[in-house]
C-alpha cells in the first residue's frame, strides 16, 4: 500500500511538472506561432486539453515504471525471482473502459472544434487562388485584381476557392492554423477569419516538386481602411496597365511565370529575365543562340527544346498561350533591362 | 613494419590510400570541369573508399574482405568506363557525369564485391543475372521501338518503357540465376529434391548462398536489414547536413549529380531515406520472426522452406532497384509517391515503384509462411493461450502484411501504367481522381505502421518478464491487444487525408476509429508497467533497449492522438511535428526492440555474447540524442516548419534548432556504428555463451548455443505457462527423454 501512495503522489507531481515544462517550452497553452485567426482559438483550446491529458498519461506510465526500476531492482547478492502474480481482470477492465471514455470525450471535443472552425459566414469575401509549381496567385473577382500577395481585411471571413493546374499543393499559413490541399481537377475551399493585423506567409505544405521549399507568398492582414486603400491602388495599377507591357506583366503574374523566373537578376528555378532580351544563351549541348522573339516563343511553348546551361528545363511545363498574349509578355520582358 | 600492430598499420595504409585517391579525385574533377574543387562529393567518396580498402589491406593483409573491396573498386571503374563508352556511342558526346556510367559503376561494383569476397555465390550470380536481365529486357523493348519507328533513346540511354521492362526482367533473372527457384523448376520437370538440402557451404559463406534453413534465412534478412539501415541512415545524414543551416549549402541549384540538381537530389535522398528504412524494417521484422518463431514453436523449420528462401531473395533485387532509382534521375515525390507529381517525376520513380512492388511481394509471401507455420507446426501442448507472446505479435503482423500489402503494390502499379500507357487513373483531365490514389495507398501504408511496430511490441512483452523475473501481467490481454491493434488499424487510413479534400463528413468516423487505437495500445503499456511492479529487475543491454523502447514508444503514442483530432491535425499535418511523432513510434516500436532482440538472441545464433560495455555505450549515446532529435522536430513543427523541404525561411529562426538536430543525428549514426562494430567483432571475439545466458524459461534457451542445425534433437511438450517466473517447480516445456535441459 505504501508503494501505491508514494507513486500516486509522484504521478501528480510529475504530471504538473511535465505540463509546466511544456508551457515553458512555449507549446502548452497554445501552438505557436502567434494565433491570427478566429479558427485558431478552438484549435488551440483543444490542443491545450490534449497537452493536459498527455502530461497526465506520461506521468501515469513513467512514474510507476521508474519507481519499479529503482525500488524493485535486483540488489547486489540477491537471487531468485519477483513476486508471482499473473494478472488482474478487474484492473484490465478498468484500464480498458476508462480510456474508452477519455477517447469518446476527446472525439466529441474534436468534432465540436471542427464544427467551430467550419462555421460559415454567408457574407464571406470570395478570393480565387491558383496554385502551381512554385508560386501562388490570388484573384479578387469583384475587383478584377490579380496579385501575388494575398491581402485580407481583418475580422472578416474569407473563403478561398483554390485550384491547381499541375500537382497537389497545400495552403497553410501557420498563424491561421488551418491547412487545405489544392487538388488538380477540382476546387477546394479554405475558410478563415483573420483576427490580427500583420504580415504572414502562405507556405505550401504538400510536397510539390524540386522547389517545393520556396513556394511561399506573402499574406498581409490589413485593417479595413488599409485593405480598401490597397484595393483602390491595385485597381488603378490594373487600369494603367492597358498597354502591351502592362498586360504582359499581369500575364506573368497570372500564369505564375515569376515563381521561377526573377525579374531582378536573382537566380530561381529558371533563368532570370533581367537583360535576357538580345543576350547570348549557352546551352548544355555546347551550342548557343541569341535570345530573340522566336527563341522566347519557343521557350514558352516548348521549354524542353533546348537546355540552358545550369538549368533543368524539365521543371517547366509547356504553356499554351495565344500569339497576342505571348507578344505582350515579350513586350514586358523587353522592359527588363 | 613486421612488429607494428595491425590496427596501426591499417590506419597508416588508410592515410596513404585516402591521400592518393583524394589527389586523383581532384585531378579527375579538374579534367572534367576545368576547375579545382576540393570538396566534391565524388572525391570524398573515392578517397573514403580507397582509405577503407587500404585499411583492410594493412590490418588483415590480402583477406577475403580486402579482395572484395579491391574487386568492388575494379568493378566500379570498369562499369564507369563502360558507361562512358555507351554514353559516347549513343548520345555522341562524352559526359563525365552521365547517370548511365554511375549506374554501371554501382552494379558492377556490387557484383565485383561479392565475386571478390567468395568467388561464385548466390549473390554474385543473382546480380550478374539481374544486370543481364535488365539489359535483355531494355534491348528487347528498344528493338521493338526501332522496328515500329518510335523514338528509341532517352536521357538515360534507354526509353522509360525499356527501363521498366528491363528492371522487371532483372528481378526475374536474379531469382532464376541465383538458384532460389531451381527446386521448383526441377519439380515441374518431374525430378524430386530432398526435403532438407545438405549444407554445401561452411562458415559464413552459407549466408551468401541459397539456404532453406530458417535460421540462416533469418540471419540473411537481418544482415540485409542492417545494411539498408546504414544506407538509409547515410542518406538522412546527407540531407540533415544540408538542413543544419538555412539557405542551400552544398545541395545547391548549381550542382549536378545523377542528372539532378541540388534540391532535386535533396528530394530523392529524402524520399529514399523513407522507403529504404521501411524496406529495412520489413526485412528486420522478417529476420527476427524467421529466426525466432520456429524456435519458440518447437518446429524444425518454417512450413514452406523454399518459399521462405524465395521471399528473402526477392528482397535483394528490390533493394538494388531502390538504389538504381537514385541514379536514374531520382524522384521528387517523397515515399508516398502521390500523383500527379509522381506521374511527372523523372525515370527514377519507376525503379522506385518496381522496387517497392518487389519488396511487397517478399513481405506477402513471408507473412503467409509465418501464419502457416504458427497454425500447423506448434509443438505438443502449445495451445493458443500458451504460445510465447512474440508469436501472437508475429501472427497479428502477418495478417496485415498478407492482406494489405497488395494495395500499395496496386496503387503504385496504377501510376506506373498511367505513365507507360497513358491510362488516366489519377489524371483529372482524363476523368481520373488524384485523391483515389491516396485512399489505396494509405489502406496499406497505415496498417504497415503496425507491421513495423507490432513485432517490436512483441519483443518488449517477450523480454520484459525475463529481466523483471516475473510473469507477463495479463498475458491474454496483451495477446488480444496485438490482434485488436491490427484489426482497428485497417479502418483508420483516412486520418492521413484530413486536409486532402476528401468528403468532409468522412473525417469524423476516421477520427473516432483512430482514437480507438489508443485503447489496445494503452493495455500494453499498463501491462508492461504492472509486469515491472514488484519484480527483481536486472539491467543487461537487451533490457536497457526494452526500457528505452517503452519510453520512446510512449512519446510516440502520446503525440499521436492530437493528430487524430481533425481540427488540431489541420495545423499539424505535413509539419515536422508529424516527423518527430512517427520517428518516435518507429524507433520505440521497431528500432529499440530490434536492437534489444539482436543483443538478446545473438548468443543463440553465435554461441557468443556481444560486448556489454559497447552495448551500454550504444544505448546511452543513442537514447538521449534521439530524445533531443524528436523533441526538437516536434517543437519546430508546431512553430511552422514544413516537412520535406530542402531549405527553410531564415526568418523563422530555426537555424539553431536545426544545427542541434543535425548533431543529434550524427550522434545516433555514431552509436549505430559502434553497434555494427560490436556485432561483427563479437561473432569472432565475443565471450563464449553457450548456455542459458539470460536464465530464460523459453524453449530455445534450454538447449546449447549456437542452435543445432535442425533445431531441437528431442521434441518438447508444453506443460505449463510460458512466463511463470517466481513460481517454484513450474516448467514451461519438458523435453522428451533424455531431458537435455538444465532448468532453473
Amino acid at each position: 500500500m505504501r508503494h501505491f501512495i508514494i507513486v500516486g503522489i509522484l504521478v501528480i507531481v510529475m504530471a504538473i511538472l511535465t505540463y509546466v515544462g511544456l508551457d515553458v517550452a512555449g507549446i502548452a497553452t497554445q501552438m505557436h506561432p502567434i494565433a491570427a485567426s478566429l479558427q485558431s482559438v478552438s484549435i488551440d483550446w483543444l490542443w491545450n486539453r490534449e497537452i493536459i491529458a498527455i502530461s497526465f498519461l506520461f506521468a501515469l506510465i513513467i512514474v510507476p515504471m521508474t519507481y519499479s526500476l529503482i525500488v524493485f531492482r535486483r540488489r547486489k547478492g540477491e537471487t531468485g525471482d519477483g513476486e508471482h502474480f499473473e494478472g488482474n481482470t478487474t484492473l484490465e477492465i478498468t484500464w480498458t473502459v476508462l480510456p474508452l471514455f477519455a477517447v469518446l470525450a476527446f472525439a466529441y471535443m474534436g468534432a465540436y472544434s471542427l464544427g467551430e472552425i467550419n462555421r460559415v459566414d454567408p457574407d464571406a469575401l470570395v478570393i480565387k487562388v491558383k496554385a502551381q509549381q512554385f508560386t501562388w496567385t490570388f484573384e479578387y473577382p469583384e475587383y478584377e485584381i490579380v496579385s501575388k500577395e494575398l491581402h485580407l481585411p481583418v475580422d472578416q471571413q474569407v473563403v478561398l476557392k483554390m485550384e491547381s493546374g499541375d500537382v497537389i499543393h497545400s495552403f497553410w499559413v501557420p498563424e491561421f492554423r488551418v491547412k487545405q490541399d489544392v487538388v488538380p481537377g477540382r476546387v477546394t475551399e479554405y475558410r478563415i477569419t483573420p483576427t490580427l493585423v500583420g504580415d504572414y506567409k502562405v507556405r505550401c505544405a504538400e510536397l510539390c516538386g524540386a522547389s517545393h521549399y520556396s513556394m511561399e507568398n506573402l499574406v498581409i492582414v490589413n485593417t479595413q481602411a488599409d485593405y480598401d486603400a490597397w484595393i483602390a491602388e491595385q485597381r488603378a495599377i490594373a487600369a494603367a496597365s492597358q498597354t502591351p507591357e502592362g498586360r504582359g506583366q499581369l500575364l506573368t503574374v497570372k500564369n505564375g511565370c515569376i515563381g521561377c523566373h526573377s525579374v531582378d537578376g536573382s537566380k530561381l528555378v529558371g533563368p532570370s529575365w533581367q537583360g535576357i532580351d538580345g543576350s547570348t544563351r549557352d546551352f548544355a549541348d555546347g551550342t548557343s543562340a541569341i535570345a530573340d522573339d522566336a527563341y522566347i516563343i519557343e521557350s514558352i511553348r516548348n521549354p524542353q527544346a533546348r537546355e540552358v546551361t545550369g538549368f533543368s528545363p524539365s521543371s517547366m511545363p509547356p504553356y499554351t498561350l495565344t500569339d497576342e498574349e505571348i507578344a505582350n509578355i515579350i513586350a514586358y520582358i523587353k522592359t527588363l533591362k | 613494419m613486421k612488429n607494428v600492430s595491425p590496427v596501426v598499420r591499417g590506419w597508416l595504409f588508410f592515410a596513404i590510400g585516402f591521400i592518393v585517391a583524394y589527389s586523383i579525385g581532384i585531378g579527375l574533377v579538374f579534367v572534367a570541369s576545368g576547375s579545382l574543387v576540393y570538396s566534391h562529393l565524388v572525391t570524398w567518396i573515392l578517397a573514403s573508399f580507397a582509405g577503407a580498402t587500404a585499411y583492410s589491406w594493412g590490418a588483415s593483409g590480402f583477406s577475403q574482405l580486402t579482395k572484395g573491396l579491391v574487386w568492388l573498386g575494379l568493378g566500379a571503374l570498369a562499369g564507369f568506363a563502360l558507361g562512358l563508352v555507351v554514353e559516347l556511342v549513343v548520345q555522341g558526346s562524352l559526359n563525365w557525369v552521365a547517370p548511365i556510367a554511375s549506374l554501371f559503376a554501382l552494379l558492377f561494383g556490387f557484383t565485383g564485391f561479392f565475386l571478390g569476397v567468395a568467388g561464385n555465390n548466390a549473390v554474385s550470380k543473382g546480380l550478374i543475372s539481374q544486370i543481364s536481365g535488365t539489359l535483355i529486357g531494355a534491348i528487347f523493348v528498344t528493338v521493338i521501338r526501332v522496328l515500329m519507328g518510335l523514338e528509341w533513346k532517352g536521357p538515360f540511354i534507354f526509353t522509360e518503357p525499356a527501363w521498366v521492362l528491363g528492371a522487371f526482367f532483372g528481378v526475374l533473372f536474379f531469382l532464376a540465376g541465383n538458384g532460389s527457384v531451381s527446386d521448383w523448376f526441377k519439380w515441374a520437370r518431374g525430378i524430386d529434391t530432398p526435403e532438407h538440402h545438405e549444407e554445401h557451404y561452411s562458415g559464413w559463406e552459407k549466408y551468401l548462398n541459397v539456404s532453406l534453413d530458417h535460421k540462416v534465412i533469418g540471419v540473411q534478412y537481418t544482415i540485409t536489414a542492417l545494411l539498408l539501415i546504414s544506407i538509409g541512415g547515410l542518406f538522412a545524414l546527407v540531407f540533415r547536413t544540408e538542413l543544419a543551416a538555412s539557405q542551400l549549402q552544398f545541395l545547391t541549384t548549381d550542382m549536378k549529380l545523377f542528372g539532378q540538381n541540388g534540391p532535386q537530389l535533396y528530394n530523392t535522398f529524402m524520399s529514399l531515406h523513407g522507403m529504404i528504412m521501411i524496406v529495412s524494417i520489413l526485412l528486420g521484422v522478417a529476420g527476427i520472426m524467421n529466426y525466432v518463431v520456429p524456435l519458440l514453436l518447437g518446429a524444425q523449420d518454417m512450413a514452406f522452406p523454399r518459399l521462405n528462401a524465395f521471399s528473402f531473395w526477392l528482397a535483394v533485387p528490390a533493394a538494388v532497384l531502390l538504389l538504381m532509382s537514385l541514379i536514374l534521375g531520382g524522384f521528387d515525390t517523397g515515399w508516398t509517391g502521390y500523383p500527379p507529381l509522381s506521374a511527372k517525376a523523372p525515370l527514377g520513380i519507376q525503379m522506385f515503384f518496381l522496387g517497392v512492388f518487389t519488396a511487397g511481394w517478399s513481405s506477402i509471401l513471408g507473412a503467409l509462411n509465418i501464419i502457416a507455420t504458427v497454425i500447423r507446426m506448434r509443438s505438443k501442448g502449445m495451445i493458443a493461450m500458451r504460445m510465447p507472446i512474440f508469436v501472437w505479435a508475429a501472427v497479428a503482423t502477418s495478417i496485415i502484411s498478407l492482406t494489405a500489402t497488395q494495395l500499395i503494390g496496386l496503387s503504385f502499379q496504377l501510376v506506373m501504367f498511367q505513365r507507360l500507357f497513358g491510362m488516366g487513373f489519377f489524371d483529372p483531365a482524363k476523368g481520373g481522381n488524384p485523391v483515389l490514389f491516396q485512399h489505396l495507398f494509405w489502406f496499406y501504408s497505415h496498417p504497415a505502421v503496425y507491421v513495423f511496430v507490432l513485432p517490436g511490441l512483441g519483443v518488449i512483452s517477450e523480454l520484459l518478464p525475463v529481466f523483471a523475473r516475473k510473469p507477463l501481467f495479463g498475458y491474454r490481454w496483451v495477446a488480444m491487444s496485438s490482434l485488436g491493434i491490427a484489426l482497428v488499424g485497417f479502418v483508420v487510413w483516412a486520418h492521413h487525408m484530413f486536409t486532402s479534400g476528401m468528403n468532409e463528413y468522412l473525417r469524423l468516423p476516421f477520427m473516432y476509429s483512430t482514437l480507438l487505437v489508443a485503447i489496445p495500445t494503452g493495455v500494453k503499456f499498463f501491462s508492461w508497467v504492472a509486469t515491472l511492479w514488484k519484480g527483481k529487475i536486472v539491467f543487461p543491454t537487451p533490457m536497457l533497449f526494452v526500457l528505452g523502447a517503452i519510453v520512446v514508444f510512449l512519446l510516440g503514442g502520446l503525440t499521436g492522438p492530437p493528430n487524430a483530432t481533425v481540427s488540431v491535425d489541420l495545423h499539424l499535418h505535413d509539419t515536422y511535428f508529424i516527423v518527430g511523432h512517427f520517428h518516435d513510434t518507429i524507433f520505440g516500436g521497431f528500432v529499440f526492440p530490434f536492437f534489444a532482440a539482436l543483443y538478446y538472441w545473438f548468443p543463440k545464433a553465435t554461441g557468443r555474447r556481444m560486448n556489454e560495455t559497447l552495448g551500454k555505450i550504444h544505448f546511452w549515446l543513442m537514447t538521449p540524442s534521439f530524445f533531443i532529435l524528436t523533441f526538437g522536430m516536434m517543437r519546430i513543427g508546431l512553430l511552422g516548419m514544413r516537412r520535406r523541404i530542402a531549405d527553410y525561411d531564415p526568418g523563422l529562426g530555426f537555424d539553431a534548432t536545426h544545427l542541434v538536430l543535425t548533431i543529434a543525428g550524427y550522434l545516433i549514426g555514431l552509436s549505430v556504428l559502434i553497434f555494427i562494430y560490436n556485432f561483427f567483432n563479437s561473432i569472432k571475439n565475443g565471450d563464449k555463451a553457450e548456455g542459458n545466458v539470460w536464465n530464460s524459461r523459453s524453449p530455445e534457451w534450454q538447449v546449447p548455443s549456437p542452435m543445432p542445425m535442425h533445431n531441437y534433437d528431442q521434441p518438447f511438450e508444453v506443460v505449463g505457462e510460458p512466463y511463470d517466473y517466481g513460481l517454484p517447480g513450474s516448467q514451461y516445456v519438458e523435453f522428451a527423454a533424455p531431458a537435455k535441459s538444465k532448468h532453473n
